[in-house]
């Protein structure tokens, strides 16, 4: 028999990851009951990889090893287009301050990071179906698509955590700023430098070294690296997948933690 | 027994002082009220009883327990309803209702229970299923005094619970007020503009006057105590606040009550 003290730890574990799946379910009900706005967020990578795509694929000015410039931007795209939904998510933190649904959840007694990983988590959510629109695009536009198993598990697990990762950073600029016209301006200022400082759609080798720097911090160069050694034939992971794994996991246990001690100041 | 009590409860923002040494004991079973103008301190008071504010200084006990150190503790034994539309439109009533029993730890076999008993106690069972959006606003309100009273809280705060509901809508919220007090054996803690509202539902009632307690005690007695003939609440009201224009209310107040008003109108 366990000690009570180790038993009642592993309780509040449980009931923890518990209160994160409801706060997640919850949000995956929402999209059940209106599923319209999955459909519009394809418009915008389909516009990179076929537009952006097939001219950049025509005048090989990026050294992108074996692959086919499609090839390579596809997985790219695909953790672009997961940054950009979830860098805005921070909104809805507002909004359902303003509605007063946040001040409801803030008084029961759920912890502050389950409140907080749960909204990231819903966010993974969302980042479901990018994964199937992207995988069609890029069908469509002719990247050559790995279709083993794993790999196509392991990129639903790095798309979830990537977007989990970026609505978190959102949940925190949101919970900073505290209205909706400050939080767009600051989304605005910061998911092209994110975009652009890292490797989603040309490689760090032929950065100056500077902007290589920038990127080597940026958690999105490592969502992409993993993106690319898993989603396309010939795709090579330049820090390995475990690596890569491990700097996002790490990056969002701090994410979580700072979200947890600065979310409940939204309502003040 | 008093199940809530405040000391020298004091809230300061910068140089503003919202809430001033307050001192209050509210009765186990008692319906009261906090009235005052805008911008009097009232929501600042409750932000603090609900956990979300910490005080510059002062204590609060809530079911005996010490606001500055079982925060966590008070929160399984406090419903709250915001001042705002705060069900969420984009799931059904029962959803609703669901992730709370969740968030609560209500146990997955008592679960369905407690909501069906709440969904028919709030006269909402048939519209259970329908998405909250395409509630009327009276039964928006009266789902959210049902969410908040899923774990059986021993007091419940409403802030401005009938804020832009027509008469009938707000009869309506006051007898299930009223109820939740007979059935449930609820303290309730409400805040108010209606002077109405205030006489006919609470036991006693707090006028708050820029951040001060101005007077406490039994509308008939406070009514009394001005040697009017047919006093009402209202003249009490304005005697103790000097029935001077609003100061205090910020823009982002103003606009949320105008929205709440017009969502639910």
């Amino acid at each position: 028999m366990m000690p009570r003290r180790r038993v009642s730890v592993l309780r509040s574990i449980l009931s923890f990851f518990d209160k994160t799946l409801d706060i997640g379910e919850m949000e995956a009900r929402k999209l059940r009951h209106d599923p319209s706005e999955l459909l519009t967020r394809a418009v915008q990578p389909a516009l990179w990889l076929v537009v952006f795509g097939e001219v950049f694929s025509r005048v090989h000015l990026i050294p992108t090893g074996n692959l086919s410039y499609i090839s390579y931007l596809a997985p790219g795209i695909l953790a672009q287009s997961v940054l950009f939904i979830a860098i805005f998510y921070g909104i809805a933190v507002i909004w359902e301050r303003d509605l007063g649904i946040l001040h409801k959840f803030l008084v029961t007694p759920t912890p502050r990071e389950a409140l907080v990983l749960g909204k990231a988590l819903s966010a993974g959510i969302r980042a479901l179906s990018q994964v199937v629109i992207i995988y069609i695009l890029a069908v469509l536009v002719g990247a050559a698509i790995d279709w083993g198993p794993i790999n196509l598990a392991l990129v639903v697990v790095f798309a979830i955590l990537g977007s989990a990762l970026f609505s978190t950073f959102s949940l925190i600029i949101a919970s900073l700023v505290k209205t909706r016209e400050r939080f767009m301006g600051v989304g605005q200022v910061l998911t092209m430098p994110l975009f652009f400082a890292s490797n989603a759609i040309y490689p760090l080798s032929i950065m100056p070294g500077w902007l290589r720097f920038i990127a080597r911090l940026n958690p999105l160069t490592y969502e992409v690296d993993a993106m690319r050694g898993l989603m396309v034939v010939g795709g090579v992971s330049v820090y390995g997948i475990g690596f890569d794994l491990l700097i996002l996991l790490a990056v969002m246990v701090v994410l979580v933690l700072i979200g947890a001690r600065l979310y409940p100041k939204v309502v003040i | 027994m008093p199940v809530l009590t405040t000391e020298h409860l004091t809230r300061r923002f910068g140089s503003f002082t919202a809430v001033d040494d307050l001192n209050i004991s509210v009765d186990g079973g008692e319906i009261f009220a906090l009235l005052g103008p805008n911008g009097a301190g009232k929501t600042t008071t409750i932000k603090m009883l609900i956990t979300l504010l910490p005080p510059t200084s002062g204590r609060a006990t809530i079911g005996g327990l010490e606001l500055s150190h079982s925060a966590r503790e008070i929160r399984r034994i406090i419903g709250y309803v915001p001042q705002m539309l705060s069900a969420d439109g984009s799931l059904t009533g029962r959803e609703n209702l669901m992730i709370f029993a969740k968030l609560y730890d209500i146990p997955k076999e008592e679960r369905e229970r407690r909501i069906d008993e709440l969904l028919k106690f709030m006269d909402l069972a048939e519209a259970s299923d329908k998405l909250v959006k395409n509630y009327s606003g009276g039964m928006v309100r009266r789902l959210e005094i049902a969410q908040s009273m899923i774990h059986h809280p021993e007091i419940l705060f409403l802030d401005e619970p009938t804020i832009g509901l027509d008469p009938v809508g707000r009869r309506a919220v006051w007898d299930f007020i009223k109820k939740l007090r007979l059935d449930f054996g609820t303290t309730i803690f409400l805040t108010t503009h209606y002077m109405e509202e205030a006489d006919k539902l609470c036991s006693r009632v707090a006028i708050m006057h820029l951040g001060k307690l101005a007077i406490v005690g039994e509308p008939s007695a406070l009514k009394a105590s001005l040697n009017l003939e047919d006093a009402t609440l209202d003249d009490v009201f304005t005697h103790y606040t000097g029935g001077e224009l609003d100061r205090g209310e910020s823009f982002r107040e103003t606009r949320m009550a105008r929205r709440t008003a017009r969502m639910v109108g």
